[in-house]
């Protein structure tokens, strides 16, 4: 299974996580996995999803994600699980 | 499963601490483009280049976007052109023809260096070598992305001096040739002792003859990553120092697998190496001075100066091997002057000077690197300066290079500011006195002998 992790990161305010779960669930993005904390006044949220149902170029989503935390007033990422597996696993 | 904080970590690397992959280098054999005929030459080699890299750019940028981590170059090195050029190429400006042919191809494909404009000559120089060498001024005047690099000895051959004293004269008219621009050409100019087939890193990246066809090589970063890492331990002892930077180490080079690995496969091109190297930029928080700093030192260049760029070299590739499935290129820490603001600072603050910088190039890659010289410094005092950089990598048997940068009419005090990456230098005073004689006469330093190390 292709999994990738979304980050959320920005100042607390209502409705992150259902304006981000109604794109993931407009876009055919499963969710595994949530954590979040709160980090000095400052949301934090990680979700693991599945993306291997998506329609759209990943570099899309990539970018819409990117937006969507734009308009929200957060940053948001979108990145293949890969990375953090290389780097934090032997 | 992968929790919160790894990822925070690494992403807070990537935002913060100036993590990224420095560069994606696509190394490409020339060798079938050899020809008898110069237009024949440099028609098979525009479009054995195009059709090879017609999609690194590309590539890179994909991976970049969907693994979040930034790939600051895309590059290509091609096989040097001595070798190329060599039966077609019978002057100077036909081999300048082929500079050209690089450069334009090179801007076509979007990549923003083409490295091996370049002649092996460690023991000697054949008539085509010496051609392309005295071809070095213009060839790099006349273009921009081209990068020139020239193996003047070896430990298993010694030192070619005819070729150091002649690399003296050519840098300095490459200065010359390029001064409307602060004799950036000199930027683009590397002299090697013991030049690696296999580096990704320009301006001396050169795509040697025991390699492939096509390879994938990557050049990691993240001078800010490990000095965020450092900062965490201050006053701890040198064992749990040394544990921070392999561990840091290893982690960033995982990186540079990771994207040394999908580059291969989207490419269709074998994966290499991936170079271990610390490099830094002109950005703040992306220094190795700053390490050194770090590690307990005022500025870079305070006594104790070698001895911790030592451990940091030393750590970085042990924490680095176990992180790639192939290690090659320079791997080491750079300390290149102007493209290290620690660097920069400290020669300011008159803690560094030409011959401290000597003695840290015993101990790391590379060498003198980006270090701009009073423009009326001699051509043999830049040969005698090759010369004593040459010896330190003949006798370590490690790789060692000058890249001096004599600034056409400016001296000691000034500044010289090349934008971008390659930053900008305070201009370094030189030993004045005389090695005309030592260079003067000819012929090359025997190879030393390989036991009785002391």
């Amino acid at each position: 299974m292709k999994r990738t992790i979304i980050t959320v990161v920005g100042k607390d305010t209502v409705g992150i996580i259902a304006k981000v779960c109604t794109y993931l669930a407009d876009n055919q993005i499963n969710i595994l996995d949530i954590s979040q904390t709160i980090v000095q006044g400052y949301f934090n949220m990680m979700m693991i999803v599945d993306t291997n149902h998506i329609s759209k170029d990943f570099g899309l989503i990539v970018e819409e994600l990117n937006q969507l935390g734009e308009s929200i007033g957060v940053i948001i990422k979108c990145q293949k699980e890969e990375i953090f597996n290389q780097m934090h696993r032997i | 499963m992968i929790n919160i904080f790894e990822v925070a970590e690494t992403n807070e690397m990537i935002e913060k601490e100036n993590l990224d992959v420095r560069t994606i280098t696509l190394g490409i054999s020339l060798l079938d483009c050899i020809d008898s005929d110069l237009a024949k030459v440099n028609e098979k080699i525009y479009n054995k280049i195009h059709e090879a890299a017609k999609d690194l750019v590309a590539t890179g940028e994909e991976i970049s976007r969907e693994y979040g981590i930034p790939i600051v170059n895309k590059r290509i090195s091609v096989t040097p052109i001595a070798l190329v050029g060599g039966a077609a190429c019978k002057t100077s400006e036909d081999f300048v023809s082929i500079a050209k042919t690089l450069d334009k191809v090179a801007h076509e494909v979007g990549v923003n260096f083409i490295g091996g404009y370049s002649a092996l000559v460690s023991k000697g120089m054949t008539p085509a070598d010496e051609l392309l060498i005295r071809s070095i001024p213009q060839a790099l005047a006349v273009t921009e992305r081209v990068c020139s690099s020239i193996n003047v000895g070896s430990t298993k051959t010694g030192i070619n001096m005819d070729a150091v004293k002649l690399m003296g004269e050519m840098i300095k008219k490459t200065a010359e040739a390029t001064k409307e621009q602060d004799s950036l050409g000199c930027a683009k100019l590397v002299v090697f002792c013991n030049a690696p087939d296999d580096n990704p890193f320009m301006a001396g990246a050169f795509h040697g003859v025991t390699e492939a066809d096509k390879i994938i090589n990557v050049g990691v970063s993240g001078p800010g990553v490990v000095k965020t890492a450092l900062s965490k331990v201050r006053g701890e002892s040198f064992e749990v120092l040394c544990e921070t930077i392999k561990k840091t180490a290893f982690k960033v080079t995982r990186v540079g697998q990771l994207v040394a690995k999908e580059a291969s496969k989207r490419l269709n091109v074998p994966f290499g190496i991936v170079d271990l190297s610390l490099a830094p930029t002109p950005a703040i928080g992306d220094s190795v001075a700053d390490i050194l700093c770090e590690i307990g030192l005022e500025y870079a260049g305070a006594p104790g100066t070698t001895a911790a760029l030592a451990l940091l070299n030393d750590q970085v590739k042990k924490g680095g091997v176990m992180a790639s499935s192939y290690v090659g290129g320079l791997s080491g820490a750079f300390i290149p002057v102007s493209e290290d603001q620690g660097m920069i600072d400290a020669v300011v603050a008159g803690a560094l000077s030409l011959e401290k910088l000597e003695a840290m190039t015993c101990v790391c890659s590379v060498g003198l690197d980006m270090i701009a010289v009073p423009g009326e410094t001699k051509d043999t005092t830049i040969s005698g300066i090759i010369a004593d950089e040459m010896a330190i990598g003949m006798i370590n048997q490690k790789t060692t290079a000058v890249r001096l940068i004599p600034v056409i009419g400016k001296g000691v005090g000034e500044t010289v500011e090349f934008g971008g990456l390659l930053g900008y230098a305070p201009i370094m005073p030189v030993n004045p006195f005389s090695c005309d004689a030592f260079v003067n006469r000819g012929g090359r330093i025997p190879a030393p002998i390989h036991s009785f190390k002391n």
